[in-house]
């Protein structure tokens, strides 16, 4: 039988405020156990939630940028359920009245096509604290320094067909957030987490199957893997006669699979009601404009510019519009040098894999984006050929000068283009060869081409690489045939 | 909507309450009680009310982004029951 | 020393004919002589009272003044005070030293009082005859055998017993307004949000609200004015100027325009309490004022809102005593759900289990619309009532309580006979107004309240209106025999 995927997304973004939702603690990642847990992540008695205004703020923008609703008024909930990393028995939360609704968000496949996922609501909530479990004479350890950190938690619609299209989504939230400056996205310290709905149905069916929940898959790579591993796993259960069960799951990168978190199966009511240390917050027009003003240009408008203003592929646009420090790069590095094209290649390659070896991140970069772009317009003038280029650059990175020029100069890179010097050069080359001169003016047209390659080879050789290839070629063909 | 002795086992799970077997006859009876008084408003007409959730109908007031909290985790966990190495400790947490 | 009201200790220490020392040595002394009869405090801070008293008569003789600068008060127990046992009446709170002040007990201690300790409370605030406390029974001063009211019992017993001139309470349902009536004390519940609730801990947050309790009015006002006021740490405390209560203590009462409630005068009414309320409207009416019967047709339906609404919040509001960072624990947990069923079956008592319970069913899937969303509802039906009423009168006047003083026990096997004897207060709080109980006579030796309900920020009103039939009136002054 043919199987359809469906999967639907529940992203978790912390959102990079100083402090925490409802208190003052300070949100840095790392710190020492709960010294950054306040009487109010404490939750000791008395205490009372007071919230912070950034988070809004960063939540609408969000919403902004995904076109979404965004509600005159949200209310804040109690989720109540017992859990030690859980300090006052509820987690505050927003069920009825989120604070973002309806919205979308265009993510590119690998094919360069474009596919719309619907987001259902995004709202605001509180974090739990951390659980630890390594052995205290049989007893767990709780660190509570993270519970209070503001999460944004970003619904989507089950619109998701297949792992590869939820990593697209999830990078394009990921993208989306870091552009919009309100989650720094580092999956690694679970700054963004994500839980995956999956299920599966013969391909044609109108309704959904039974979906099961994967909780907390922190990687790209994992999103896909568990994914794929959870379809697998459904497609065998239903095909062998078995049922898919509604559970939470959680998926094990070591042995790469999905297990069922029985802990959490019990059936909860969370008993949501409004809570009533939190008045309903009311968002302003005038405040939402002021946001709106605010917005930097989003990644699809980034992509959309990147192709038409400088003709570059979809992908290539796609790419360098993930980043925001990634498309600044590139675009310093083309005010520079005036050659999108030849900038987009650049930075996508020999830079990309520069950065990609040392682990570095683009604003770590060693050569900077004036540097990149002085040398591909050393490029362009003939000053250096794109086989010298490689040296310059890899001498940029090495810091061994401020600029292509001074590399160029400082080397004697420069390019050779006195016509006399290089013929004078080639003369020397041809006398050397004179067995293989004598065996190409005997052959044909279709021999003559793979043995010019020689030539030019060891011209190029001769040279340094530093004679102009154009006037290399152009000259060794008068002298052949001559 | 009287309360059977199987509700009011649910009812102490989800909160958490430890009840002893004896008394639950009791205490499904007390709670009935309570809920017989409370039923008595199912009676009135709030058809097309609006729910009043807090007595201030007012809206939420912010608080600027700033940290304004130190490190007090000692005098916190003085109070504790149980803490070891800056950590709460319960009995093991099971995923 | 100890009939000195708060405004005539003001006087006294302002004119150097005591020390705050010399009263707050003197009252000690009859703490630790008479409230084993009564048992109203859990907590006495002796030393730190004595400090206090040391640091406010340094400051006066610094040459500064303040109408509380060395006045002697004590705090319900549900005011977080750093460094002492604040126990909430409950035993889950064994050993919670809480680690900071509430915003009530910061201001009164800015304002120069001088803090005698905690005094004890129902269980989370959770009753109105002080019988469900961990620590004991209060007693009721002018007749021991009964009991003072509730929640805020210990409040009243030990100013009724001239212990101490003044003390904080809350009100989440009448429990500052019904323990004033039973001991003859005056007794004021703001406006909701007129107070922060930062360090208060919560019974019912949309609800609760903290207040004081003294002999007159004047007193009343003088606490009110150092605790109301705007708390950037309760996003629920209002950002509004706050009125000088002593300034408007004196203005007449021409033009006043009082509503009688038919429904706080019909059956369930003790008869004799009802002849004595009409008694202070009839001296009211001297004073200038004019009367109306009105309507708060909802009233009846406060009882079952009120009884899904508190205890839904105080489900949630009591979920943090779990015995993982405060407080009580059981011994050997076997594991996490041993850790919280035993440690909250051992350390809540009955009352506080109902109430949890039963919340905790008004909120469970299924019945969330047919109890708690339907309480919300008649809650916008009973505010409706007062804000129209407050359309036509200036101040609502009724009894406080349908009953005397009960006796120790007599409703203890019987929660919702227990519950009825809210009638008269709890629409106040669902409807977030100010209300304010004063003595109003005896009936059988047993004290009479009388209850003022004000429109919204109103407090001033209410103060000066009680203030004024205290000038006219003597019930006020009256002190239970053998105190």
């Amino acid at each position: 039988m043919q199987w359809e995927t469906v999967i639907g997304l529940e992203i978790h973004a912390q959102l990079s405020t100083r402090s925490k939702i409802f208190s003052g603690s300070a949100t840095t990642f790392g710190a020492e156990p709960n010294t950054q847990a306040s009487l109010v992540d404490l939750g000791m008695p008395g205490t009372l939630p007071v919230l912070n205004a950034e988070a809004v703020r960063m939540a609408c923008k969000f919403g902004l940028a995904i076109d979404a609703h965004i509600a005159p008024q949200n209310v804040f909930a109690r989720k109540n359920y017992f859990y030690p990393d859980l300090p006052k028995g509820y987690q505050t939360s927003q069920m009825d009245h989120p604070i973002v609704g309806k919205g979308f968000l265009d993510i590119t496949l690998e094919d360069g096509t474009t596919k719309r996922i619907g987001i259902t609501r995004a709202h605001l909530e509180e974090d739990a604290g951390k659980s630890l479990h390594e052995d205290f004479h049989g007893m767990s350890g709780i660190d509570l320094n993270r519970a209070g950190t503001p999460l944004l938690e970003i619904v989507s619609e089950p619109d998701i067909r297949s792992a590869k299209e939820a990593v697209a989504y999830v990078k394009a939230i990921h993208a989306l957030v870091r552009y919009l400056g309100i989650c720094d996205g580092n999956m690694a310290e679970g700054s963004l987490r994500c839980d995956c709905n999956v299920s599966v149905r013969p391909k044609g069916q109108a309704e959904f199957g039974t979906r099961a929940e994967i909780k907390n898959v922190n990687s790209f790579r994992f999103i896909e893997k568990a994914i794929n591993h959870e379809v697998q796993r459904q497609i065998e259960l239903i095909e062998d006669g078995g049922k898919v069960v509604q559970e939470t799951r959680l998926y094990d990168p070591n042995k790469d699979q999905t297990r069922s978190m029985r802990s959490k199966e019990e059936a909860n009511d969370y008993r949501y009601f409004p809570c009533p240390d939190l008045l309903p917050v009311v968002i302003e027009q005038s405040f939402l404009d002021e946001v709106r003003a605010s917005l930097p240009e989003l990644p699809v408008q980034k992509r959309e510019r990147f192709e038409a203003q400088f003709g570059l592929s979809a992908y290539d646009a796609t790419v360098l519009a993930a980043s925001r420090e990634l498309a600044d790069y590139f675009e310093a590095v083309n005010t520079v040098c005036g050659d999108a094209k030849l900038a987009a290649n650049w930075v996508m390659g020999e830079l990309s894999s520069l950065l990609n070896k040392d682990n570095l991140d683009i604003e770590q970069s060693p050569v900077s984006a004036e540097q990149l772009g002085g040398m591909i317009l050393r490029i362009k003038d003939n000053t250096i050929s794109g086989k010298i280029a490689k040296m310059v650059f890899e001498a940029l990175a090495a810091g061994e000068g401020a600029s292509a020029d001074e590399v160029i100069e400082k080397k004697g890179l420069k390019q050779v283009t006195d016509s006399g010097a290089i013929e004078s050069m080639l003369d020397e080359v041809l006398a050397a060869n004179a067995e293989q001169v004598e065996q190409y003016r005997a052959s044909d047209e279709a021999k003559r081409g793979k043995m010019f390659g020689f030539f030019v080879g060891q011209a190029m050789k001769a040279s340094k690489g530093k004679a102009n290839p154009g006037q290399v070629n152009e000259l060794l063909k008068k002298k052949l045939e001559g | 909507m009287a309360l059977e002795r199987s509700d009011v086992e649910k009812i102490a799970h989800l909160a958490r309450l430890g009840l002893a077997e004896d008394d639950l006859p009791r205490t499904t009876a007390t709670l009935n009680n309570i809920l017989g008084l409370i039923d008595a408003m199912q009676a009135v007409d709030t058809d097309g009310v609006e729910p009043l959730a807090h007595p201030l109908e007012t809206t939420q007031r912010l608080r600027a982004d700033a940290v304004s909290e130190q490190n007090q985790r000692d005098a916190y966990q003085a109070i504790a029951p149980a803490v070891e190495n800056g950590l709460y400790l319960v009995p093991k947490v099971i995923e | 020393m100890h009939q000195l009201t708060l405004a005539e200790i003001a006087r006294g220490l302002a004119d150097k004919r005591f020390s705050s020392v010399e009263l707050t040595t003197a009252l000690l002394a009859r703490i630790a002589q008479l409230d084993p009869q009564l048992n109203s405090f859990i907590t006495v801070t002796e030393e730190q009272a004595l400090a206090q008293a040391r640091a406010a008569d340094a400051r006066r003789a610094a040459g500064e003044d303040g109408a509380l600068l060395g006045a002697p008060i004590a705090h319900k127990d549900l005011f977080c005070t750093k460094d002492v046992l604040t126990s909430c009446g409950s035993k889950i709170l064994t050993g919670f030293k809480a680690p900071y002040d509430a915003t009530v007990v910061e201001k009164l201690a800015t304002a120069g009082s001088v803090s005698l300790g905690k005094l004890n409370m129902d269980e989370f605030a959770m009753g109105s005859a002080n019988e469900s406390s961990h620590y004991g029974p209060v007693k009721n001063p002018w007749d021991l055998t009964r009991v003072p009211g509730g929640s805020s019992g210990g409040s009243a017993a030990a100013v009724a017993a001239r212990l101490i001139p003044a003390a904080t309470g809350t009100d989440t349902g009448g429990s500052i307004r019904q323990p004033a009536a039973l001991t003859n004390l005056t007794g004021l519940k703001p406006t909701y949000g007129r107070v922060s609730r930062w360090g208060m801990i919560a019974y019912a947050s949309s609800l609760d609200q903290g207040g004081p309790l003294a002999r007159t009015a004047e007193d009343c006002a003088l606490i009110l004015q150092a605790i109301a006021g705007f708390d950037a740490k309760d996003s629920t405390c209002v950002d509004q100027p706050v009125d000088d209560y002593l300034a408007t203590l004196g203005q007449p009462l021409n033009g006043l325009r009082i509503g009688l409630p038919k429904e706080y005068f019909g059956a369930g009414l003790d008869a004799r309490i009802g002849e004595k309320v009409m008694a202070v409207v009839e001296e009211l009416k001297k004073l200038g004022a004019t009367v109306k019967q009105i309507s708060l047709p909802n009233m009846q339906h406060a009882i079952p809102a009120y009884y899904v609404i508190a205890p839904a919040e105080a489900s949630s509001n009591l979920s943090r005593f779990d015995g993982v960072r405060f407080g009580y624990r059981c011994e050997n947990p076997q594991n996490l759900e041993d850790l919280y069923k035993r440690s909250r079956a051992e350390g809540f008592g009955a009352e506080v289990k109902r109430r949890i319970m039963v919340g905790t069913y008004a909120l469970s899937a299924g019945y969330y619309d047919a109890y708690y969303l339907k309480a919300q509802k008649i809650r916008r039906l009973i505010k409706n009532d007062f804000v129209r009423a407050f359309e036509e009168v200036d101040l609502i006047l009724g009894p406080t309580t349908p009953n005397l003083a009960w006796k120790l026990g007599e409703k203890n096997d019987d929660p919702v006979a227990a519950y009825l004897e809210d009638i008269y207060t709890i629409t106040a709080n669902l409807a977030g107004v100010p209300g304010l109980s004063m003595p109003a006579g005896f009936v059988d030796g047993l004290p009479v309240g009388v209850q003022l309900l004000g429109n919204y920020f109103q407090e001033a009103r209410l103060l000066n209106v009680a203030h004024q039939y205290q000038q006219v009136s003597d019930w006020h002054t009256q002190a239970p025999s053998g105190f």
